[in-house]
């Protein structure tokens, strides 16, 4: 017998608005929250712009001491799932919390952190023998990067299996897709889920810089994360988290939970082709695609929506529309197909899980959001791409999907009332 | 199709990059001597630093067995993850994968430090010199992800590939997260962790870790179980393994080293160690279940051993509390304590130790430990015969996980 995953609850620290209404407004109205870099002077950068986070963790109900201690991904992590779990009505109070998991994806972790500290202990990079009498003596807990899911678990009484996740840029997708199978692999009956970055640092922003990946549009920020279009010249750095409470179908029935949809399916593949480089047929991601379908046992020409990767650049935007007619066929023509890193940047590990919620949103909303930005079509990207306005559709089979350095491509598949097939 | 037997994930290859022997035939050599190589830092930069001793990878040259290509865009954490797979996969006998079966191959890895050297030497570069000085490979080399990805791309796997940045234990998981992958139906999954965090910056992070041991005399740094218990010693290295479905494995005419049987992991929060008692005894609960294994078949256990009293009690109070009276009996080994903790790859050079002390009928012994101040029986100073049938490996992470893993030997299995 197969046990089902319900969302039953999410949570979401996004740049435009913290919390699930604002990010939905936000999205629904195709508002870009792209701007100049703000968190530090981007002076020599070739990107100074990103999409960022106008956070207080005070006046969302952090705890004094991580709101003083704790690194920014953490913080948006906790703000997240705080909203997540109050969303969901679960209180860990009333549940065996063995069978509670964590399950939180990071690509990069506490960096932003460890350069601050950096910074200090070598005299601004003078030295390779580190000084470590002035070291915070909390630095361990950016060095690690299984903080991120402790904390949170520790914050929400979880006892089960606690996780963190990092696979580069798919991290939000892929720690979804292992809570998914944590519940429906029996392991736990609850997980805490999702992803969290906040990687608008100068390293971050400057290892991007070598590899142009990022876009160098600094003087009109609000437009310059451009996917599908054909004047687009990569990917605007964002930061964030989304966390959303997964739970055993039964289990949440049984409590009287609101459920908002089904995870129906998850897998992943490597393209073991290049750490940045993509192919132009993209058959890996499509095979990842495939397999998610598989799962569901769900006809590709049963997708309503597909919520695209989309990050900006030239190789990505043509990789995956390759893999989306590969997989959906003729019927990708007729799919309408978004990128919300048009509106809130490309947050690393973090996006595949606030793509997710968008998801969510998109099934509850009855609506598709748009690609901001898009203007131009590009003879190699041909598909719907949903232009600059929200779009009412009936949504019942949505599907997420993602790509990122090491190869990795993701895909997940949300299933709303009256989604499938069986 | 007649029988419906759950595929079964076997251990098919090891290979080991240690600080007390490459590849794994060195590496058991000197585990079943006890030999200790805890010793004075070397890294450049490190000299100055309160913590003076560790366990580190000597006289590893990564361009003996991974191209310059390869090596020129990694860390060192890769550089040993990548040698340990080529060493895995020629132990399993298998060679350049077949494009028809690439996406049959998967990549899990568990990483807890990721490419400290490299990237402390590109933070160097920006705030030393600036930002065009950043080099292109820093977008890869640095981030956890990094050896599960150049892995995919060297061996060309195309199967599900995944990390677990997760703390200590995370190394058990990603064992799991691979017997699940085969379970669920790819053929076979590389699998494993290593680590480098002895670079100057990592080091001065791990500083504040308060479990963390700053003896300078290497033979008395890391004691657990035993009154002179003062914390632990990091290292360098780990273990990367071949899991295969063992129908594939016995087709192609394959060792069956091991069976991956059973693991649970649980959550009891950053160094609540007494707190630790009740996860690490409900992981084993769990992963015995899992194992369909009475407590009287685990033959012998390989150890957590932190070296910090409160949590030395907690995991011999935790084996009586899962074991019961079986646990002040079964004999209990660690041998990290000759070589020190490499974090995620901690558990796997256990998991390695494990495979080939049930191969050879002998527990290594635990280095530098005598006069037990708890109720174990630990196996201190000479190697002990024994049949060994059943292994049980515990790892507990500083950020307050605990995992059990139970593996049987692959000798005994029924056809």
């Amino acid at each position: 017998m197969t046990r089902r995953v319900a969302v039953t609850g999410i949570g979401v620290v996004a740049p435009g608005g913290t919390g699930a209404k604002a990010f939905w407004d936000l999205l629904a109205a195709g508002r870009t929250a792209t701007r100049g870099i703000t968190l530090f002077d981007p002076e020599g950068l070739r990107s100074r712009i990103a999409a960022e986070c106008d956070f207080d963790p005070l006046e969302h109900g952090l705890d004094p001491e991580l709101s003083r201690h704790a690194d920014r991904y953490i913080q948006f992590a906790v703000v997240a799932a705080g909203e997540a779990v109050r969303d969901s009505g679960f209180d860990v109070g009333q549940e065996n919390p063995w069978r509670v998991g964590v399950c939180l994806g990071s690509a990069v972790g506490g960096t932003t952190r460890l350069e601050h500290d950096y910074v200090l202990v070598s005299e601004g990079g003078r030295r390779w023998d580190v000084d470590h009498r002035t070291a915070d003596p909390q630095l361990h807990l950016a060095f690690s990067p299984s903080t991120l899911a402790s904390v949170v678990a520790a914050q929400f009484g979880a006892q089960g299996p606690v996780q963190t996740v990092s696979t580069g840029c798919t991290s939000g997708l892929d720690a979804v897709g292992y809570a998914f199978h944590t519940i429906e692999e029996g392991r736990a009956d609850v997980c805490i889920t999702g992803a969290s970055d906040s990687p608008i640092s100068p390293i971050t922003m400057a290892c991007f810089d070598a590899i142009k990946a990022t876009s160098p549009n600094n003087d009109d920020p609000e437009h310059a994360s451009r996917p599908f279009d054909a004047n687009r010249n990569g990917f605007v750095m964002g930061e964030g988290a989304a966390v959303l409470v997964l739970e055993e179908y039964e289990h949440a029935r049984a409590r009287g939970a609101h459920i908002y949809c089904e995870i129906g399916g998850y897998a992943t593949y490597g393209n073991a082709y290049h750490m940045t480089g993509l192919t132009s047929e993209g058959l890996e991601m499509s095979r990842a695609i495939d397999g998610t379908l598989d799962q569901a046992r769900l006809d590709p020409t049963l997708i309503d929506y597909v919520n695209a990767h989309g990050s900006g650049t030239r190789q990505n935007d043509r990789h995956e529309t390759a893999a989306v007619k590969q997989s959906l066929g003729e019927h990708a023509y007729k799919t309408p197909m978004s990128s919300i890193k048009s509106m809130v940047g490309h947050s690393l590990g973090a996006i595949g899980a606030i793509e997710v919620v968008a998801c969510v949103l998109a099934l509850k909303h009855q609506a598709v959001p748009p690609t901001a930005n898009y203007e131009t079509p590009d003879p190699e990207c041909d598909l719907d791409y949903v232009p600059r306005t929200a779009r009412p559709r009936k949504l019942r089979n949505v599907l997420s999907v993602g790509s990122g350095f090491g190869g990795f491509q993701s895909a997940v598949l949300l299933t709303g009332p009256g989604g499938r097939t069986r | 199709m007649s029988t419906q037997r759950p595929r079964r994930a076997v251990v098919t290859g090891i290979g080991v990059i240690a600080p007390n022997g490459l590849r794994a035939d060195a590496y058991w050599k000197s585990v079943r001597e006890g030999l200790g190589v805890l010793d004075r830092i070397t890294r450049e930069g490190c000299e100055h630093l309160p913590l003076r001793v560790a366990g580190e990878v000597r006289a590893f040259d990564a361009a003996d067995l991974i191209e310059e290509r390869f090596l020129v865009q990694t860390d060192r954490f890769s550089h040993f993850a990548m040698a340990a797979t080529v060493l895995a996969l020629d132990d399993a006998g298998l060679g350049a994968v077949d494009p028809e079966e690439a996406y049959d191959i998967g990549v899990v890895t568990a990483a807890g430090s990721g490419g400290g050297e490299f990237g402390q030497r590109e933070l160097q570069k920006l705030w030393g010199q600036g930002s065009r000085f950043v080099g292109p490979y820093q977008s890869i080399a640095w981030f956890y992800a990094a050896s599960t990805g150049q892995i995919s791309i060297r061996g060309g796997f195309k199967g599900p590939c995944g990390v677990v940045a997760s703390d200590e234990a995370g190394g058990l998981d990603a064992i799991a997260h691979a017997a699940r992958g085969v379970r669920r139906g790819t053929a076979a999954m590389v699998v494993g962790a290593a680590e480098a965090p002895l670079a100057p910056y990592s080091m001065v992070c791990q500083l504040a870790y308060p479990e963390l041991s700053t003896v300078e005399d290497p033979d008395r740094a890391y004691r657990p179980f035993t009154k002179g218990a003062c914390g632990f010693v990091p290292a360098e290295g780990g273990a990367m393994l071949v899991v295969e479905d063992e129908r594939r494995a016995r087709d192609r005419g394959a060792a069956v080293r091991a069976v991956v049987a059973g693991h649970a992991a649980t959550f009891t929060g950053a160094s609540q160690w007494e707190r630790s008692r009740e996860g690490l005894a409900h992981a084993i609960r769990g992963a015995l279940a899992e194992a369909d294994c009475a407590p009287e078949e685990i033959d012998v256990v390989f150890a957590d051993a932190l070296g910090v009293p409160a949590a030395d009690r907690a995991e011999a109070l935790a084996i009586a509390d899962a074991l019961g009276a079986h646990g002040t009996r079964v004999p209990v080994t660690a041998p990290k304590t000759g070589i020190g903790r490499a974090y995620c790859g901690a558990p796997l050079l256990d998991t390695a130790a494990a495979v080939l002390a049930m191969e050879h009928g002998q527990i290594p012994p635990t280095p530098n430990v005598f006069d037990i101040c708890h109720d174990l029986d630990v196996v201190t100073s000479n190697a002990r015969p024994a049949e060994l049938r059943t292994a049980l490996i515990l790892s507990r992470g500083l950020m307050g996980s605990n995992a059990a893993l139970v593996v049987r030997r692959g000798g005994d299995l029924a056809r």
